[in-house]
């Protein structure tokens, strides 16, 4: 068994938290797991992502081209900008919610999350795109995005653990003054995705 | 994570005492040590630099405790001066240095490979591919210096010190009381302490005698690193593959499928060399490929063996451009290596890459995301405040020169250049969280070399450029750690500089480490806090000012004044991190107010301040298309958004032209 994914964000949108929780639940249901972060000067605000791999084997941590099971992009940009790692027919969760760069170097391409979000559902079929900043932001705090986006995950059922075995590491992870936040953006997103798979 | 592990490993080897100054991607493993400090008797501290902490690890080892020294490569540089010589005192209880690499690179300055280091300092070196590997090194490394009575490094690179993965930990003493609960049993400290002997005085004679010892202590290691289960052959194909580290895991994955062909020659302990054990692998190859991040290393060493041998073994690696010589390795860019090398020696077969959803030459164009300051950052402020403190300056200069050279009307052009070079203000940069100050739009890092060379090269600028104005910006973390130095010199060789100290009271870059300035210690106590501008005063400066970085327009007349000094100055800009304090403020826009300039998000680059056309050359298209009064939509559509990020620092409502931008008091 080998299941691999990439998260993909802005730094400060908890992509290495999304990662940490994923990795662990991972671990819990008896599998071995590497992944590679994004820490250090990238984290300000600039293109960060995560690699899962999750197996029967120990591997590299990071996810070579095509081969990523699941992409969970907390940004449309970020998202696309990963969309080589995914393998034929995988699966993307994208977060609709924009965060527009902060400067604009000379050179760079403008941002536009419009046609981005068309491109992705015109290449990723199965694609799930919604607003889980927005989600979080009614369940509590928008800060919970990414903890919304590991509900989606669970709702639709791709990845090789149950989501009580999520869930109970979400519990033990997160601090108490913000579980109860957390849990509802979770489950929130889970039920949405349920009624959408 | 590869580094929680290091520190786990430390632990149960008994570490005693374990300094570091924080460096991407080496610091969390000292930071794991001090969690468990408390409670496993270890004495930790963050030094004021790598030197400092090595230095401190070694008065430890000396007296036979265990001591390990954390740092990131470039760190190893501050602490090659005591790390050369003590390779020829040895330590006496154990000494590791745990120094991590950054293959990219990701967050640092340099590709330097600590492989090479070793070898030019004469110390073991050990290369774990894994978090797992990474543990088990690390006991290895406290083992072999103990017994060898020598420094060992422990070399990792990004993607094994920031890799998370499963780790089985060891049953030892130490470990038994539960690490999960966040204890461990105290260690003992049972060295016997410092004794009086001649091997601890470094001498011309001392030297002479014991550099025989470290060249015999090169075969002795080599040979015994030939026989440890950390370097392991596998697979009978005739095609050799030898690597380390990371890489190795890169090796396997891209010849799944292929096995048949190839030999796997993984190395754990790269140097010495463990030519016994690469000799045994090398007899039953034909052709050899070298698999390893940054330097040649393992291939210069296989080139001297083969040569040393006389075998008959063609090599494939960086020398012959069949790996790339810098960057980080991934399995895609192996299997193209790889198959370079297969078409070279004329096999058909080749390793295939997997086939992505979407091809990456498919993907349409995507903005540049770089990284940047902070929304409400002080540093921001400030760079914002000496480029508005520059041009009021130059405004002036011109102001005086205008008459004087609208008589000179036959200038050269090579005059003119320096004439424009020299009405300037050089700004140079240090490391830390402010080096995002070179970034667009606020383009105010000129020069960055290394920690604390900011303020030295302001001197040097000073010295060939003395009709510019010089700004050197240093954090107060990179202060303490090589700043001091240089602000010494500027005084003692009366540099005329500016001093501009961006103090945000910790260490923001790594992760938020306390430091000598801010009175705690590593462990949270309470220790006596160092007050920059006494040091800065201390040394001689005779303008020295303190600014609370709260008003733009302060720190502008600050930055003026400090400037307009003949001599050197200095301004101790003082301020919060954001990134550990809260807010209770925002802004707002007045949307009656605001125009639609959108000046604001164009000047700042202020990640909390979104406009909705686009900032920079798109923005400044569209503000051109909204001055067309009945295209109110596009006037509508460009008007600048402040988004959830904001901290209330209060720099755009400032500069904006309109009066348009308020600060308020929120409930968060």
């Amino acid at each position: 068994m080998k299941f691999d994914i990439l998260i993909a964000g802005v730094g400060g949108q908890g992509v290495v938290l999304a990662s940490r929780l994923l990795a662990l639940t991972a671990m819990k249901a008896g599998f071995h797991v590497s992944t590679a972060e994004t820490i250090g000067m990238s984290q300000r605000e600039g293109s960060v992502s995560s690699h899962i791999r999750i197996g029967d084997e120990i591997s590299g941590s990071l996810i070579p081209a095509g081969q990523a099971d699941l992409l969970l992009g907390l940004e449309p940009a970020e998202t696309v900008r990963n969309l080589a790692f995914l393998k034929k027919g995988g699966q993307v969760i994208v977060n609709s919610h924009e965060i527009p760069p902060a400067s604009k170097p000379p050179g760079s391409p403008d941002y536009d999350p419009e046609g981005l979000l068309s491109f992705l559902k015109a290449s990723c079929p199965g694609l799930l795109c919604l607003d889980f900043t927005k989600l979080a932001g009614e369940a509590g705090t928008s800060k919970a995005a990414n903890v919304a986006m590991l509900g989606a995950v669970a709702g639709t059922g791709v990845l090789p653990f149950s989501k009580e075995t999520l869930q109970a590491v979400l519990e033990a992870e997160i601090p108490e003054k913000y579980r109860a936040v957390n849990s509802t953006a979770f489950e929130r997103a889970m039920e949405e995705v349920s009624g959408i798979c | 994570m590869g580094n929680e592990a290091i520190a786990l490993g430390a632990i149960e080897a008994g570490v005693q005492v374990a300094t570091g100054y924080p460096g991407t991607p080496s610091t969390e493993a000292l930071e794991t040590i001090i969690r468990y400090a408390k409670s496993g008797g270890i004495y930790t501290e963050w030094s004021s630099n790598e030197k400092v902490a090595l230095e401190t690890a070694v008065g430890a080892a000396y007296s036979g405790a265990k001591a390990l020294v954390t740092m990131k490569q470039v760190g190893l540089n501050v602490a090659s001066d005591p790390l050369m010589s003590l390779s020829y005192i040895g330590v006496k209880g154990a000494l590791v240095l745990l120094v991590a690499d950054d293959p990219g690179p990701h967050s640092s300055q340099t590709e330097q490979d600590t492989r090479a280091f070793g070898h030019f300092a004469n110390l073991p070196v050990l290369d774990p591919a894994t978090p797992q590997e990474a543990y088990e090194l690390t006991k290895l490394a406290f083992e072999l210096s103990h017994e060898y009575e020598i420094p060992v490094i422990l070399r990792t690179t990004t993607r094994v010190s920031h890799g998370s993965g499963d780790v089985e930990l060891g049953t030892s003493d130490g470990m038994e009381a539960g690490m999960e609960a966040g204890q461990i049993k105290p260690v003992a400290w049972d060295f016997e302490g410092f004794t009086r002997d001649r091997r601890w005085t470094i001498f011309p004679r001392l030297t002479a005698e014991r550099h025989p010892w470290l060249e015999g202590l090169q075969v002795q290691l080599s040979e015994r690193f030939s026989a440890l289960p950390y370097n392991t052959v596998s697979g009978q194909g005739k095609i050799g593959i030898m690597a380390s580290g990371v890489s190795a895991l890169y090796a396997k994955e891209a010849i799944r499928g292929f096995e048949d062909i190839f030999t796997l020659f993984r190395i754990g302990t790269v140097h010495p060399f463990p030519e016994k054990a690469a000799l045994d692998f090398l007899k039953g190859v034909e052709n050899l490929i070298v698999i390893e991040e940054l330097d040649p290393y393992l291939e210069e060493e296989a080139l001297k063996l083969i040569g040393k041998e006389h075998l008959q073994v063609d090599i494939y690696g960086k020398k012959d451009s069949f790996f790339p010589v810098s960057g980080e390795y991934s399995v895609d860019l192996v299997i193209d290596g790889i198959d370079k090398v297969l078409e070279a020696v004329g096999i058909a077969s080749r390793l295939s890459h997997a086939s992505p959803a979407v091809l990456r030459e498919e993907l349409p164009p995507l903005p540049i995301r770089a990284p940047t300051l902070c929304a409400g950052c002080m540093h921001r402020t400030v760079f914002y405040a000496f480029k508005q403190a520059a041009k009021q300056l130059r405004k002036e200069a011109k102001a005086v020169q205008a008459p004087e050279t609208a008589h000179a009307e036959q200038t050269s052009e090579a005059s003119q250049k320096v004439q424009a070079v020299q009405t300037d203000t050089i700004f140079s940069g240090d490391i830390g969280c402010y080096t995002l100050g070179n970034a667009h739009p606020l383009n105010m890092v000129d020069t960055c070399l290394c920690m604390g060379a900011g303020v030295s090269i302001a001197g040097g600028l000073s010295r060939t450029n003395p009709e510019a104005k010089h700004v050197a910006f240093i954090g107060d973390s990179t202060f303490f750690h090589s700043g001091i130095p240089a602000v010494v010199n500027a005084v003692y060789n009366e540099a005329d500089i500016t001093l501009a100290v961006l103090d945000n009271r910790t260490t923001a870059m790594t992760g938020h480490q306390p430091h000598p300035g801010i009175g705690v210690t590593a462990l949270g106590s309470s220790s006596k806090a160092i007050d920059i501008a006494n040091v800065v005063r201390s040394c001689g400066f005779e303008f020295v000012k303190t600014v609370e970085v709260e008003s733009l327009a302060e720190c502008v007349e600050a930055a003026r004044v400090a400037m307009d000094f003949r001599g050197p100055s200095a301004v101790v800009f003082k301020g919060k991190c954001v990134g550990i304090t809260k807010s209770d403020k925002r802004c707002v826009i007045d949307p009656e107010l605001c125009t639609g300039c959108g000046f604001c998000a164009k000047q700042l680059g202020c990640p909390a301040l979104a406009l909705p056309g686009g900032v920079g050359e798109g923005g400044a298209d569209n503000a051109e298309n909204s001055e067309n009064a009945d295209n109110e939509e596009n006037a509508k559509r460009e008007k600048p958004q402040i988004l959830d990020n904001c901290s209330g620092c209060g720099l755009c409502a400032e500069i904006c032209p309109s009066g348009a931008i308020k600060t308020e008091e929120v409930l968060r």
